[in-house]
C-alpha cells in the first residue's frame, strides 16, 4: 500500500505533537508539518516575561528540532486550504498537495477589536506585547492598574488571573503595593469563567486587596486620558492598563471559509474530525471545541487524532474519542500553585494551592522542549493526573529539585 | 411579557456552555439598534439569571427566559 501523505498545518504545541505522534508510523504515512516560521514559541513562558523572570529568547525553539527526523518541515505560510482539491495555497505561490490535512493554527489576539485597545493598553499573549509591557513596568511608580479580560474568547483562560496574582508578588518585591490599586476587571458575573474554580480567585484576590469589577465589558479605551469604558456605562482611570484581547482564528481558516464568524473550525468534540471533510481532522485552539483554548487540551487531542487518523487511512471507522481532558497548573502567587483538571463531563475541583503544585509547573516549563520530540508529554501529564508522581513530593523542596525548576521570583 | 414577543435577532447558542450565551447576548446587544429585541436559545440554565443580572448592571431590559423544545429563550431589549 503507497504511504499516505499526511500535511500538518501549524508547528505550535497541537502540530508539533501530532506529528511526532503519526512519525512514529513512517511505514504507513509521510508526514509534513507546514509552518510559517519555523520558530515554535513557548507561550505559557510569556506569563513571567513582563517581571523579568523569563527571557523571551529562551522560549523560542527550532521547530525542526523538536521534531521527529523522519516528519518534513516546509516553512511557508498558507493563504488558502482547497479541500475539493486537497492543497494548501501557499502566500509566496507554490501549492502543497495532501491525502490527509491536520489543521493546529492556533488562535490569535486582535486588539483592534476594540478602539483604543492598541495604542492604550498592554498584554502579554505575544512576545512583542510581552517585551513593551516590561519595559511599561519598568517605568510604573504606582496609581490604579486596570488588569483583566477585553472579550471572548481567548486561550488559557487562567493566564489572567495568574498574571495578577504574580503582578501583586512583584509589586511587593519593588516596595510599590502599598502605592498601587489593582482593579481586575472581567466581562463575566464572577471572577473566572468555571464556577467551582471561582470561590478560590475570589479568595485569593480578596485576601491581597485586589478589587474585582465584574460585568465590565471593554467598549473602548481612551488612551490620552488614560480611561477605559465597559459597554456597562462604567468609566475607569487608569496608570497602567493590561488587557487579554479577545481572540480569532488563524486568517487563512477565515480566508479559506472553514470557520464560524470567529475563525474556529468546526470539530467533532470526540472524533476530532472537521465536520464535513472526511480527509480534514483539527487540533488545539484553532477549533470550536468548549474547551479551553490551551496547550493542555491539543495535547490530550493529540494521541486521539493521531488514532483516528491512522484508522482512517486503514479503512477503519474513526472511533477513539477525546473526552474534553485539560489539566493546568495554574499560579497563586506567593511561590504557590495549584491545579485545574477537567474534561467534558467533570468540572475542576482545584485543591489548596501549594508548593508542589508550583513545583511541577516549573518542571513542566523547564522540561517541555525534552518531552515535545519524544512525544511522551501527554503520557507525563498523564502519569501526574493519575497522582504517580506523589511520591515524589517530599523532593520538591529540596536544593535538587530547586536547581532544576529554577525560577528567579521563587 | 408573553413568549410572543418579536426578536429583531436571533442568537442560537444552543450546545456554548457558560458564559458563551451570555458573551453572545452582549456580542449582539453591541450590534443591534436601541430599542431591539435580542432573543438569545441556549441550554445552560445559568444564562436566565446571568443575563437578568447584567441587565441590571447595564441598564437593558431583561424581557424574560422562556421554555422551548429542549432550550430557552432569553429575551433582552436594548435601551441605550
Ligand atoms: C501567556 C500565555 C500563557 C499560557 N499558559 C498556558 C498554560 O499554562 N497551560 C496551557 O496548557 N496552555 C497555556 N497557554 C496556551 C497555549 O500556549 C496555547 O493554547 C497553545 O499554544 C495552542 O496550541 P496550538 O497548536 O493550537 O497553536 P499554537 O501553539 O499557537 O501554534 C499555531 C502555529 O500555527 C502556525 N500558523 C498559523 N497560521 C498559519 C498559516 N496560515 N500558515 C502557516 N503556519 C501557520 C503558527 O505560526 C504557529 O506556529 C498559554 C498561552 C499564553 C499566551
Amino acid at each position: 500500500m503507497a504511504k499516505a501523505k499526511v500535511v500538518v498545518l501549524g508547528g505550535g504545541v497541537g502540530g508539533t505533537f501530532v506529528a511526532n505522534k503519526l512519525a512514529k508510523h513512517s511505514d504507513k504515512v509521510d508526514v509534513t508539518v507546514v509552518d510559517a516560521t519555523g520558530v515554535h514559541h513557548y507561550q505559557p513562558g510569556l506569563l513571567y516575561v513582563p517581571f523579568g523572570w523569563e527571557q523571551p529568547e529562551k522560549l523560542r525553539h527550532d521547530e525542526r528540532k523538536l521534531l521527529k527526523p523522519s516528519a518534513q518541515l516546509i516553512k511557508a505560510v498558507v493563504e488558502r486550504i482547497e479541500p475539493d482539491k486537497r492543497q494548501l495555497q501557499l502566500l509566496n505561490d507554490g501549492t502543497i498537495n495532501y491525502d490527509y490535512l491536520v489543521i493546529a493554527t492556533g488562535s490569535c489576539p486582535i486588539p483592534d477589536e476594540i478602539p483604543g485597545l492598541s495604542e492604550g493598553g498592554h498584554h502579554f499573549y505575544t512576545e512583542p506585547a510581552a517585551v513593551s509591557l516590561r519595559e511599561a513596568l519598568s517605568k510604573f511608580e504606582g496609581g490604579r492598574i486596570v488588569v483583566g479580560i477585553a472579550g471572548f474568547p481567548y486561550k488559557c483562560p487562567p493566564a489572567p488571573i495568574e498574571f495578577t496574582l504574580l503582578l501583586d508578588d512583584w509589586l511587593r518585591q519593588k516596595n510599590l503595593r502599598d502605592k498601587t490599586e489593582i482593579v481586575f476587571v472581567t466581562p463575566l458575573p464572577q471572577a473566572f469563567s468555571i464556577p467551582t474554580v471561582t470561590p478560590l480567585v475570589e479568595e485569593l484576590f480578596a485576601r491581597k486587596g485586589i478589587k474585582i469589577e465584574t460585568f465590565f465589558n471593554t467598549e473602548s479605551v481612551d488612551p490620552q486620558n488614560r480611561k477605559v469604558l465597559s459597554l456597562e456605562g462604567m468609566e475607569l482611570d487608569y496608570e497602567l492598563l493590561i488587557l487579554i484581547p479577545p481572540h480569532k482564528g488563524s486568517p487563512v481558516i477565515i480566508a479559506s471559509g472553514l470557520g464560524d464568524k470567529g475563525g474556529w473550525v468546526p470539530t467533532d468534540k470526540f472524533t476530532l474530525q472537521v465536520k464535513g471533510q472526511e480527509r480534514i481532522f483539527a487540533i488545539g485552539d484553532a477549533t470550536d471545541l468548549p474547551v479551553s483554548k490551551s496547550g493542555a487540551a491539543a495535547h490530550f487531542e493529540a494521541p486521539i487524532l493521531a488514532q483516528n487518523l491512522l484508522h482512517l487511512i486503514e479503512g477503519k471507522e474513526p472511533i477513539a474519542k477525546y473526552d474534553g481532558s485539560v489539566m493546568c497548573f495554574v499560579e497563586a502567587g506567593e511561590g504557590k500553585a495549584t491545579v485545574l483538571r477537567f474534561n467534558y463531563e467533570r468540572p475542576p475541583q482545584p485543591p489548596k494551592p501549594s508548593s508542589w503544585w508550583r513545583w511541577l509547573k516549573a518542571l513542566m516549563n523547564r522540561f517541555y522542549p525534552v518531552a515535545v520530540p519524544k512525544g511522551i508529554a501527554p503520557d507525563v501529564f498523564l502519569a501526574m493526573l493519575q497522582g504517580k508522581f506523589a511520591e515524589f513530593q517530599p523532593f520538591c523542596g529540596s536544593d535538587l529539585m530547586k536547581g532544576l525548576t529554577q525560577n528567579k521570583n521563587s | 411579557m408573553e413568549a410572543q414577543v418579536k426578536a429583531d435577532k436571533v442568537v442560537d447558542a444552543r450546545g456554548a456552555q457558560c458564559p458563551g450565551p451570555l458573551v453572545e447576548l452582549i456580542r449582539a446587544i453591541k450590534e443591534v439598534p436601541v430599542g431591539s429585541i435580542v432573543e438569545v436559545w441556549t441550554q445552560e440554565p445559568r444564562t436566565k439569571e446571568d443575563a437578568k443580572a447584567w441587565c441590571q448592571r447595564s441598564g437593558h431590559e431583561f424581557i424574560g427566559a422562556f421554555p422551548a423544545d429542549g432550550y430557552e429563550r432569553v429575551l433582552v431589549r436594548k435601551m441605550k
